[in-house]
């Protein structure tokens, strides 16, 4: 690209009083890692590359699905079963070829974060769990790198700039705010709890802004500061946060420390392990015909299963009727993964050892989808 | 008389309602334990504390007028 069609691109932004040509180099310099694809990645992502960030690295281990597209507006029915980074870079490159995107078709450990991240400036957080949002937050603290945060849950936002140097001292970290992760089932996610598709849009704009504020110095931003917005009645609140003495005890101090620290077993509710198990083994666990399979969704979700032959408990009934489950080996699904994965974690404390349980990983969401791959 | 008023944000709004005033509460904790004895579902809930907006991790004494607000953590993206 020329410099006329560089001006013209940019044309709007680079006669903005306060941001111009300097502003724009930096962000034609910047590199900016996207955490997640998903509803809050799709509006970072795309304003992101509109506004000529020099490199963006995604990172999401999922596949789109057709519950997605409400919210996760980069993806298109075509796309369902593919992963979602593949297609965000199939879409963002025509928006702007300037860009150079690195993908992560992985999910974000303890093992790879630290490597990841060492190449990026600036690391957005749009995951959709406390594992990986407790292991971002850490791994910005330890390489110094500030951090955007953005979370969602079903009619609130909130959106905050963690970690950021100012006044030669980093700002407050998600860590100061909470410090440590909850328990899962003490917290909804958003298949038990929902979420308007236009919530992650706006929220997940801001911390675009946020970030193109961040990297070219423009403006105020979020940091020490945590901002909260309410779809249902257009409240808005900002949190005042201090750093916590504290806050540095619960961080790995070293890399090694940070490869050793388990974030999935902290946000576990117990520490016994779910055994998980993958469509092709569910495959031949239902084609044996001896395992009770069981469906722990509501009554009425979608996508209704005619596949195979099931019960229907729902997780917050299961306790009331453990008696049903007569079989030696119990097969729990619901539609992502995450209430089997309880449902098992219950299962494990009723029967022990006396009998096999397993959840379905990826839920029946994923079992579909692999199945039509199959065919 | 003194008056506080309280915002509850995320799940909390399912279990306290959007916002509510209470009187004559001196202290923060004062006032989470007249909120469990209100709300006994409150007692599974994990959230932190702000009172006037500023975070806070210590019991804080209330004054006239001023809101503390209950945040949960929100992990969805």
């Amino acid at each position: 690209m020329n410099n006329d069609q560089l001006y013209e691109r940019y044309q709007r932004q680079l006669v903005l009083k306060g941001f111009g040509a300097e502003a724009q180099q930096k962000l034609l310099s910047a590199s900016v890692l996207v955490i997640g694809a998903g509803g809050l990645g799709c509006p970072v992502l795309q304003y992101l590359t509109a506004a000529g960030i020099g490199s963006i690295g995604i990172v999401d281990d999922d596949v789109v699905a057709l519950s997605n597209l409400h919210r996760q507006v980069l993806y298109n029915v075509q796309m369902i079963g593919r992963p979602k980074a593949d297609c965000a870079v199939e879409v963002l490159q025509q928006l702007n070829q300037q860009v150079k995107f690195t993908v992560y078709n992985e999910r974000l450990t303890n093992k790879n974060a630290v490597a990841i991240f060492s190449a990026f400036d600036v690391i957005v957080d749009g995951s959709d769990n406390f594992a990986t949002r407790y292991l971002v937050n850490d791994a910005c603290v330890l390489l110094n790198k500030a951090m955007v945060y953005g979370a969602i849950s079903q009619y609130e936002g909130q959106v905050a700039v963690f970690n950021v140097q100012q006044n030669n001292e980093r700002s407050a970290n998600y860590r100061d705010l909470f410090p440590h992760p909850p328990k899962e089932g003490e917290v909804l996610n958003c298949a038990e709890a929902g979420v308007l598709g236009v919530l992650p849009g706006i929220i997940g704009s801001m911390m675009a802004n946020e970030t193109i504020k961040l990297i070219t110095g423009t403006g105020m931003l979020l940091a020490n500061k945590l901002f909260t917005y309410n779809t249902l009645n257009n409240q808005t609140y900002e949190f005042e946060l201090s750093r916590r003495i504290e806050t540095a005890s619960l961080i790995p101090p070293t890399a090694e420390a940070l490869q050793q620290t388990d974030y999935e077993w902290l946000c576990s509710s117990t520490a016994n392990i779910v055994n998980e198990i993958d469509s092709k083994e569910f495959n031949s666990i239902v084609a044996e015909g001896k395992a009770a399979i069981v469906d722990v969704r509501e009554k009425d979700e979608l996508p209704v299963v005619t596949e195979f032959s099931h019960m229907q408990i729902p997780l917050n009934s299961l306790q009331q009727h453990t008696a049903w489950l007569t079989e030696d080996t119990i097969v729990v699904f619901c539609l992502s993964g995450k209430r089997s994965a309880q449902a098992a974690k219950q299962l494990n404390e009723q029967f022990g050892t006396s009998k096999k349980i397993y959840s379905l990983k990826g839920g029946i969401q994923q079992w579909m989808q692999q199945q039509k791959q199959t065919i | 008389m003194m008056r506080v008023e309280i915002l509850f944000f995320g799940k909390l709004v399912d279990v306290a309602g959007a916002s509510l005033v209470m009187n004559d509460v001196t202290s923060t904790d004062e006032l989470l334990q007249q909120l469990r004895l209100q709300f006994p579902a409150l007692a599974a809930e994990k959230f932190i504390v702000a009172v006037d907006k500023k975070t806070i991790s210590t019991n804080t004494s209330l004054t006239d007028n001023c809101t503390v607000a209950l945040l949960p953590p929100f992990s969805g993206g």
